[in-house]
């Protein structure tokens, strides 16, 4: 079947903003909508530019908006989304080129929130033991890929650049409440400020975002939570 | 065997910032929970108990006789112009984006408020039934 698809393209040396261009595609119902983007990159309009890595879901590359939402391009089959598609960059980060924007403000925040285990203890000859059950809390957040969708859905990143946003909330999380580490309260004193978690306006948009379906805005709730109870 | 530990990679944490937003969050929460009671109680006095067409002096300055309605009546005014007050805060802090415009925004809220509960506090604390 037909398919047709509109991208907001970008060319830096030639644009001064973005604007839509039509493309008529055939594929089928079965087909990813980064088939579709291949396609008119292989046949139709090299100069298409937009990332993808993996392919498979895994690597979060290819995170755009279709019809309005944030999705993976290649997690999304065209029966999924219909024949009329419209397709632009992520929204709140600068735009470089076509469907590519600048992630460096994005993972200036993700760095923000020590992304990494802190345990000043010598782990010994062993690895460091955790029960299942604390491991559990926060199996959820462990599922990040980094892909931005959620962030770049959240209203309030879209207005204030200096919002860390859901996806660091949710990285820290990751860590917050991981038996193991010691670095919480740093972590914690950090997302209090003004622009850390309370900037959350619960709109629950990233939690649709998601591509990989974690509860964020809960995440997020939980680290609201656990500040409290530590100040 | 035991590696050497290294500190490749590591970043001096930033410095984080105050209590204030987790203050005005959680206080959001507490607000919002007894302003539903009072706002519902006064709602029922006002309209469903009493009829706001025979609302005249006479009734304010009866209900004025105790301090528990004037306690009420000052905690809801209180309770409310702050909840409402930092909502808006908030608003502005979200969607103005120009510093000069944002602050000055944020003192005429402030202002605002400010006029209000003063008016409100003098009202409730200084009246005295005329006879």
């Amino acid at each position: 079947m037909d398919v047709s698809i509109k991208i907001l393209r970008y060319d830096p040396e030639s644009d001064r903003k973005g604007h839509w261009e039509n493309y008529i595609v055939d594929a089928e119902p079965e087909e990813r909508i980064l088939d579709l983007l291949h396609k008119i990159k292989w046949f139709e309009d090299g100069s298409l530019s937009f990332r993808k890595s993996c392919a498979h879901g895994v690597c979060g590359s290819d995170a755009m908006v279709i019809n309005g939402e944030n999705m993976l391009a290649c997690q999304v089959l065209v029966k999924e989304v219909g024949n009329s598609l419209k397709i632009e960059p992520i929204r709140g980060l600068p735009v470089v080129k076509d469907l590519i924007v600048d992630m460096e403000p994005f993972f200036d925040s993700y760095k923000k929130v020590m992304p990494y285990l802190i345990n000043e203890k010598e782990p010994g000859d062993r690895e460091r033991l955790q029960s299942p059950e604390d491991r559990d809390r926060f199996e959820d957040t462990t599922k990040c890929i980094l892909c931005a969708a959620c962030t770049t859905s959240c209203p309030v990143f879209w207005t204030a650049e200096s919002y860390v946003g859901p996806a660091a909330i949710v990285n820290a999380h990751r860590f917050v409440f991981d038996s193991r580490d010691e670095g919480s309260k740093q972590r914690l004193e950090i997302l209090k400020d003004v622009n850390g978690a309370f900037r959350c306006r619960t709109a629950f948009n990233c939690t649709s975002a998601c591509p990989r379906g974690i509860q964020v805005t809960k995440a997020i709730e939980d680290i609201k939570r656990e500040t409290l109870l530590n100040n | 065997m035991q590696t050497t530990r290294t500190d490749w990679g590591r970043r001096q944490p930033p410095i984080g910032g105050s209590s204030f937003e987790l203050q005005a969050w959680f206080f959001m929460r507490v607000s919002g929970l007894v302003l539903v009671f009072l706002a519902v109680w006064h709602m029922f006095i006002m309209h469903v108990f009493n009829d706001t067409l025979n609302l005249d002096y006479e009734f304010v300055a009866a209900r004025w006789e105790t301090p528990y309605w004037r306690a009420f009546d000052w905690l809801l005014l209180a309770l409310s112009l702050l909840h409402g007050t930092n909502g808006l805060r908030v608003v502005i802090h979200d969607n103005i984006a120009d510093k000069t415009i944002k602050k000055l925004a944020h003192s005429a809220l402030y202002g605002t408020s400010l006029i209000f509960f003063i008016i409100g506090t003098y009202a409730i604390v200084a009246f005295v039934r005329q006879v």
